[in-house]
C-alpha cells in the first residue's frame, strides 16, 4: 500500500507491505538506522522516534498508522545541543543512545513537565545496561540548563 | 577527554551490524533444537513452503571439523544426530526476505527422541544421566594453604552458611549479529563481537582455511559484559556457512527472544562456607566448596571456576584456606562469561556470610572486615604476597565516611522503631579483584600491539581490543597521545580487522587499558626508538620525524611490543599457588535499602562506591564503568532472574526478564583512590569487572539489616524475601 | 494482512458490521508486541482508528468526566482537571510502561484488550466507568465491572467499537491506586489494586490476580459492614472468596494474596480505625 507521511520536516511517499512496522520502514526502507530495535515490544526504548511530537517505540506502530502525520528521528537531531551528554559520560556502547537521546530532547523541549515528572521517571522508558542512568540523567539536566541558559541570553 | 566516537552514537550515525546495507544479502536464521537432550530422529520441513528458495546448511555442509574451537572441541557448530540442550543449533536456513524465514524457521520440525537430561546442579546425577566423564563434573579445582581442618577443630567458633546464586543475561541493547561474505577466495566475517582473533581461529578451525582466506573485523558493538567473548564463533561460523553456501552475503542478527532463550548467561553457583573465627573476629580458617552449573558444553566454565575460587575467600588475610571447586555439566543452555567471570559468585557468598558471621559474633560488619582486610606483606588464598602500597583499610574507611554509615545507621533504627511497614538499612561489602588473565595466562596469549607512524605525520594504534561502550578507543588515544606528547586527535586508532592489526588478546578479563595499555606504551617508546630518537622527545619532534621518514621512504614505521610478564610474578598451576594476578583492585561498597514490608519489594536508596584502581585514566570513563556495573549488580541482587522449564528460559524476553530502569536506581556516588601500578598504563589497574562483584552482597546485606531476615540466596525478589520473613 | 482506512466514525463501524473479523487498532502497543514473529497476527484484518480524531477529545458535563474511544494515557496525565478530580486517573497512567507506551496506549484500547494485569481498568472500574459501545446498528451501555466474561473474553460483539467511557462525578473520600511489579517502573502488574469510597458505596479493584480485572464483593461488604480487622490476615477469608490468584513467570499466588491483604489493611488502617 501506498503511504504518505512528514519525515523529519520533509514530505514522504513510498509503497510498504502493510506488515511492516514503522522501525521497519526507517531502518530497511529509507536507511534511517539511527533507529535501534532492542527488543521488539516497546520495553527498551532504542527505538523512540517522535509521532507528531510525542515520543513513541516504533517498534509498536505499524506504518500505515502514521499517514498523514509528523515523523521525527535521531538522524534530524541538532548534535550542538548534544553536549553535555558527551560530558557527562551519557552514552557508552551506543545502542540505547539514540533512543535516549530523543526522549533528552523532547523533555528539553518541554520542561514543563518537569513540574509533575522527574528526570528519572521520564527516562524510565529507555532501558540501558552500560551507563546506571547517572550520567544519562546529569546529562539531560545539563542539557536543560544550557537551554536555559542559552533562551536567557538571546 | 570526551569519549571519541560519543557523537556518532548520540547522533546514530555509529554503524552496528544490522545497520550495514549490504548488496543482495540474504537473511539468515537457525532451527534449534527443542528438547534438552536426545538423539534427532528426523527433520521435517513443512508441506507449505517452497524449500527450493532457500539456502539450507547443516552439519554436513562444514568444510573443516564440526567443533567450535575454545578450551574444549565438545561443541559442535551444527548438531550432528545428537541435541544436549535446548535450542542448540541443528540448522540454517537464508531467504531474501526476513519475513519469510522467520517463517520458515516454525515451518522446520526437529523430532528428538529424549534421553534422561540433568537440569539441576545441586543433585547428583543418576547413571542414566552421566554424559561427562565418570560424574558429569567437567573441571575440578582446589586451592590449599595451611592446615584447615586443624584449625576449624581448634576454632573457638565455626560458622556455616549455604548460598546461591541464579543464571544472568546479559541484556546488552544490541543483540548479537553477524554479516559474512566472499571477497573473491577471502571469506570476510564482520560483526558484535569482543575478540576478533577468537572469531579468526573458530573460523580456520572449522571450515578449514588459514588466515590468508578468513578475515575478521569487528562492526561496531552495543555492550559485550563478556556476553560476545566466546558467543561470537557461534554465529560467526552460521553465518560464514550461509554466506559460503549461498556464494551471497549473509545477515544472521538475533531478535532479543532468541537472543535471551539460546546464548550464554552467568553461572548459577552453590557456595559452601565454614569459617573458623576467634571471638574477637580473627578468620582463623575458611573451608569454602564452590560449584557452578556449566550447562551442556565446556564452553570457558573451567577458567570461570578458577577465577570463582581464586576470589571465593575475599580481600582477607587467613591461614588456612581451602577452597574445592568443580564445575558441572548440565543439560542447560552452556553458560560462558560475563563480566566478573565467576568472582561476582563467589565474593557474593563470602560478604553475605562474613555478615553472617559478625551477627554470630556480635560484631559491627564493618569492624570485622577491618580487622580482616589484607596488609601489605599479608598472602592471599593461593599464598600470592600483597605489597602494593595500596590501603585496603582506607578503602573501607572512605567508603563509610562518604556514605555517613554510623550516623545512618542510627537514623535507621529510630526510623525502623517509628514506621509500620518501612524498613530501612545499610549493607557493606568490601572485594577484590585480579586484573588481567590468571596465572601464566598473559604470558600463553603471547599479546603484540603496535604504534605505528603513518607517512603523512599521523600515528595509528593497532590492536586487536575493541570499543564496546568500555571507552578502549578514548583510553588508547590518551595513552599513546601522552606517550608520544601529542593531541589524543593526532592519533587514529585501526579498526579491530584481522588483516590490520596483531593479536593483542581478547578484549576481556579487565585487562586492555592495564595489560594493552601498557602495551602500547612500549610499542610508543620502540617507535620512538626506530626514528633514532631519544626517549624525551615528544610531540612535534616526534612528527617531524615520522614525516621525515615517510617521505624518505614512502612508507610507515611501526612501534611494536610483546607481552612481558611483570618482574617476580611467578604461578604454579598444578598447586594452584602463588601470584593469581599482576596486580589486584580493591573496593568498598555501601548500599542503603528501604524495603515496604507490604509487598516486600525493596529500594535501594543510596549507593557509595570506592575503590582504588590505580591510577584513573579518564574519571568520565572510570565513573561510568563503576556505575553500570553497580547497576548490573543491583539487578542481579534483586530482580533479574531466568526462570527454567524443562531446559529452557521461560522469561527470554525484556517484559518478564526485568533488569533496572533509571527509575529503580538511586545515584552511584563513586570516589577512586589511586595508588599508581607500575606495570599498567599510566599507573592504572584494571576497572571493568571490579564493580559488578560488591552491589550484590552490599545490597542483600542493607535488606538483612533492615529487616532482620537472613536470605541467602539470590536474586532476593520480594516473594523470596516474603518467604524469608512470614 | 488486510487493513481498513475509514475516514469518519459511521464508515468505521458501516466497514466494521461488515467485516465480522476485523480487529479495530489505535495505539496498537498491545496488538504490536513481538509483531515480527506473531505470524497469525499478521494474516488478519484490521480497521485503523487513527483518521477519528473526534473520538480523542475528553468532555466534562455537570454529572460526568467522558473519556473518548482514542484518549491516551498521556491526555490523561497532562489533563490537570482530571488529576484534580479523579487522581488515580493519572496515577494509574502514569505506570502504564513509559512516556512512549503513555503517548499511543489508550484507555479504551486497554479495556478491549482484556488483559487481567490492566493498569488502566482497576482505576475506571473503581470508579463505576461505563463502556459507550457503538455499532451501525446502534449505542450500548455497559458497566466496566460487567463487560468482562472470562480470561480475555468481553461482551462487546465484533461490530461493536468502544467510542467513550463513561465517569460519573462524585464526592471521593478514599481513593487509593497501587500497582505491585518487579520494579518501580515500566513493569507489568503482579499485584494491582484500586479502591474508592464515595457516597455511592466502597468500591474494591483488583488485578492480576483472577482472570479478568475484577470488583471484590466480599471485600466490599467488610469494609461497608464495618467489620472488625486487627491484621491483614484477617482479610484474607474475604480476598479467598474475590480471587483467584494463581502460580506464574511474574509471581505466585501466595505473594499476590498476601500483598493485597497487606495493602488493603495499611492503605485503610486509618480510614476504618483499625489497629
Amino acid at each position: 500500500m501506498l503511504i504518505a507521511f512528514t519525515l523529519n520536516g520533509a514530505p514522504v511517499s513510498f509503497e510498504i507491505d502493510p506488515a511492516e512496522r514503522l522501525l521497519d520502514v526507517l531502518r530497511y526502507r529509507l536507511g534511517l538506522t539511527g533507529t535501534k530495535e532492542g527488543c521488539g515490544e516497546g520495553e527498551c526504548g532504542a527505538c523512540t522516534v517522535y509521532l507528531d511530537d510525542l515520543p513513541v517505540n516504533a517498534c509498536l506502530v505499524l506504518a500505515w498508522q502514521v499517514r498523514g502525520r509528523r515523523v521525527g528521528t535521531v538522524e534530524a537531531i541538532d548534535p550542538a545541543i548534544l553536549g553535555p551528554l558527551l560530558e557527562h559520560g551519557a552514552t557508552q556502547c551506543g545502542a540505547c543512545t539514540p533512543g535516549v537521546v530523543m526522549t533528552a530532547c523532547w523533555i528539553r523541549r518541554h520542561v514543563e513537565v518537569l513540574e509533575t515528572h522527574t528526570l528519572r521517571e521520564l527516562l524510565a522508558g529507555n532501558l540501558c545496561r552500560c551507563t546506571g542512568y547517572d550520567g544519562i540523567v546529569e546529562g539531560v539536566a545539563g542539557m536543560i540548563r544550557e537551554a536555559e541558559r542559552g533562551a536567557r541570553e538571546a | 577527554m570526551h569519549r571519541r566516537e560519543g557523537l556518532a552514537k548520540l547522533t546514530g550515525r555509529e554503524r552496528y551490524v544490522d545497520d550495514l546495507a549490504l548488496d543482495g544479502c540474504l537473511w539468515g536464521a537457525t532451527v534449534r533444537s527443542p528438547a534438552p537432550r536426545g538423539r534427532i530422529t528426523a527433520i521435517r520441513f513443512g508441506p507449505d513452503v517452497d524449500w527450493s528458495q532457500f539456502v539450507i546448511v547443516d552439519h554436513r555442509d562444514l568444510p573443516g571439523p564440526n567443533e567450535v574451537l575454545l578450551i574444549e572441541r565438545d561443541q559442535p557448530v551444527l548438531a550432528a544426530g545428537y541435541v544436549r540442550h535446548v535450542h542448540e543449533p541443528v540448522l540454517l536456513l537464508a531467504h531474501p526476505s526476513r519475513e519469510v524465514v522467520r517463517r520458515a524457521v516454525r515451518a522446520v520440525e526437529v523430532v528428538v527422541a529424549p534421553d534422561p537430561a540433568v537440569l539441576d546442579f545441586r543433585t547428583p546425577p543418576r547413571a542414566e544421566q552421566i554424559q561427562y566423564g565418570p560424574d558429569n563434573v567437567m573441571k575440578r579445582l582446589r586451592i590449599e594453604k595451611g592446615d584447615v581442618e586443624r584449625a576449624l577443630a581448634r576454632a573457638p567458633v565455626v560458622v556455616e552458611g549455604v548460598y546461591q546464586t541464579g543464571a544472568q543475561e546479559h541484556v546488552y541493547l544490541e543483540t548479537q549479529g553477524m554479516a559474512a561474505w566472499l571477497e573473491g577466495d577471502v571469506l570476510v566475517v564482520t560483526g558484535s563481537l569482543q575478540c576478533p582473533y577468537y572469531v579468526l581461529a573458530a573460523l580456520k578451525h572449522a571450515l578449514g582455511r588459514d588466515e590468508t582466506r578468513v578475515r575478521v573485523i569487528q562492526a561496531a558493538t552495543g555492550g559485550g559484559f563478556g556476553g560476545k567473548e566466546e558467543f561470537p564463533s557461534h554465529i560467526a561460523l552460521h553465518a560464514a556457512l550461509l554466506a559460503l553456501e549461498a556464494g551471497r552475503p549473509v545477515k544472521l542478527v538475533y531478535d532479543r527472544g532468541e537472543d535471551m532463550a539460546a546464548t550464554t548467561k552467568r553461572h548459577p553457583a552453590r557456595i559452601r562456607h565454614r569459617t573458623g573465627v576467634a571471638r574477637d573476629g580473627r578468620l582463623l580458617a575458611q573451608d569454602i566448596e564452590v560449584v557452578l552449573d556449566g550447562g551442556a558444553y565446556v564452553t570457558l566454565s573451567p577458567v570461570v571456576l578458577s577465577r570463582a575460587i581464586i576470589h571465593a575467600a575475599g580481600p582477607y588475610a587467613c591461614e588456612h584456606v581451602r577452597i574445592d571447586g568443580r564445575a558441572v555439566f548440565t543439560n542447560a543452555v552452556p553458560f560462558g562469561a560475563f563480566r566478573g567471570f565467576g568472582a561476582p559468585q563467589t565474593q557474593f557468598a563470602n560478604e553475605r556470610h562474613m555478615d553472617v558471621v559478625a551477627r554470630t559474633l556480635a560484631l559491627d560488619p564493618a569492624e570485622l572486615r577491618r580487622i580482616n582486610l589484607i596488609r601489605d606483606g599479608d598472602t592471599t588464598a593461593t599464598g600470592q604476597v600483597i605489597r602494593d602500597g595500596a590501603d585496603r583499610v582506607a578503602v573501607l574507611q572512605r567508603a563509610l565516611e562518604v556514605s555517613n554509615y554510623r550516623v545512618r545507621r542510627e537514623e535507621h533504627a529510630a526510623f525502623n522503631a517509628r514506621h509500620r511497614f518501612r524498613r530501612r538499612g545499610m549493607g557493606l561489602a568490601t572485594f577484590f579483584h585480579g586484573a588481567g588473565f590468571t596465572g601464566g595466562g598473559e604470558v600463553r596469549l603471547e599479546s603484540r600491539a603496535q604504534v605505528a607512524g603513518l607517512p603523512d605525520g599521523r600515528v595509528e594504534v593497532r590492536t586487536a581490543n575493541v570499543e564496546m561502550g568500555q571507552g578502549t578507543l578514548t583510553a588508547f588515544a590518551q595513552i599513546v597521545a601522552a606517550r608520544l606528547g601529542l593531541s589524543p586527535d593526532e592519533v587514529l586508532i585501526a579498526p579491530a580487522d584481522t588483516t590490520r592489526v596483531p593479536n593483542s588478546g581478547p578484549t576481556v578479563a579487565s585487562r586492555t587499558v592495564m595489560v594493552v595499555g601498557r602495551l602500547l606504551e612500549l610499542a610508543a617508546d620502540d617507535l620512538r626508538r626506530r626514528l633514532g630518537l631519544d626517549a624525551a622527545a615528544t610531540g612535534e619532534r616526534v612528527v617531524a620525524a615520522i614525516r621525515d621518514r615517510g617521505r624518505g621512504h614512502g612508507r610507515e614505521i611501526v612501534g611494536e611490543a610483546s607481552y612481558r610478564p611483570p618482574p617476580g610474578v611467578a604461578w604454579d598451576d598444578g598447586a594452584y599457588r602463588g601470584d593469581a594476578y599482576g596486580a589486584f583492585a580493591w573496593a568498598a561498597y555501601v548500599a542503603e535499602v528501604e524495603v515496604d514490608l507490604r509487598t516486600w519489594a525493596t529500594r535501594v536508596t543510596d549507593f557509595v562506591a570506592v575503590q582504588e584502581v590505580g591510577r584513573v585514566l579518564n574519571p568520565t570513563l572510570a565513573r561510568g564503568q563503576v556505575q553500570g556495573g553497580v547497576a548490573q549488580g543491583i539487578g542481579w541482587a534483586l530482580m533479574e532472574e531466568c526462570q527454567w522449564k524443562d531446559g529452557a528460559m521461560a522469561n527470554a524476553r525484556l517484559t518478564n526478564y526485568i533488569i533496572p530502569t533509571a527509575d529503580d536506581l538511586p545515584p552511584i556516588r563513586v570516589e577512586f583512590l589511586e595508588h599508581p601500578y607500575p606495570h599498567g598504563a599510566q599507573g592504572a589497574k584494571g576497572i571493568g569487572e571490579l564493580p559488578i562483584d560488591g552491589p550484590a552482597p552490599a545490597v542483600v546485606n542493607a535488606v538483612a539489616a533492615a529487616t532482620g531476615t537472613d536470605p541467602r540466596d539470590i536474586p532476593l525478589t520480594p516473594e523470596r524475601l516474603m518467604a524469608l520473613a512470614c | 494482512m488486510r487493513v481498513l482506512l475509514p475516514e469518519s466514525l459511521p464508515e468505521a463501524l458501516a466497514l466494521l458490521s461488515r467485516e465480522g473479523a476485523a480487529v479495530p487498532i489505535a495505539g496498537g502497543t498491545d496488538l504490536l508486541v513481538h509483531w515480527p514473529g506473531a505470524f497469525a497476527a499478521h494474516d488478519r484484518t484490521y480497521l485503523d482508528l487513527s483518521s477519528l480524531e473526534t473520538l480523542r477529545a475528553v468532555h466534562w458535563t455537570e454529572g460526568e468526566l467522558v473519556l473518548g474511544g482514542l484518549t491516551t494515557y498521556w491526555d490523561v496525565v497532562q489533563d490537570r482537571e482530571i488529576g484534580a478530580e479523579f487522581p488515580l486517573l493519572v496515577e494509574a497512567a502514569r505506570q502504564v510502561g513509559a512516556i512512549q507506551i503513555q503517548a499511543r496506549g489508550t484507555w479504551a484500547g486497554n479495556i478491549v484488550n482484556a488483559s487481567p494485569a490492566a493498569d488502566g481498568v482497576p482505576v475506571l472500574m473503581a470508579y463505576d466507568a461505563v463502556v459507550v459501545l457503538e455499532a451501525a446498528g446502534g449505542r450500548a451501555e455497559v458497566p466496566l465491572d460487567r463487560f468482562y466474561r472470562g480470561y480475555r473474553e468481553t461482551v462487546r460483539r465484533p461490530d461493536q467499537l468502544v467510542v467513550a467511557i463513561r465517569l460519573p462525578r462524585r464526592r471521593y473520600d478514599v481513593q487509593v491506586f497501587a500497582k505491585v511489579g518487579q520494579r518501580r517502573a515500566q513493569a507489568i502488574a503482579k499485584v494491582g489494586l484500586a479502591i474508592t469510597h464515595s457516597p455511592a458505596g466502597w468500591r474494591v479493584v483488583a488485578a492480576s490476580v483472577a482472570p479478568t480485572v475484577r470488583r471484590c464483593p466480599a471485600l466490599e461488604r467488610l469494609l461497608r459492614d464495618g467489620v472488625a480487622v486487627g491484621a491483614p490476615a484477617d482479610l484474607l477469608p474475604a480476598i479467598e472468596r474475590d480471587v483467584s490468584p494463581i502460580d506464574d513467570l511474574r509471581s505466585t499466588a501466595e505473594y499476590r494474596r498476601q500483598v493485597m491483604a497487606r495493602l488493603l489493611y495499611h492503605e485503610l488502617r486509618e480510614r476504618c480505625g483499625w489497629p
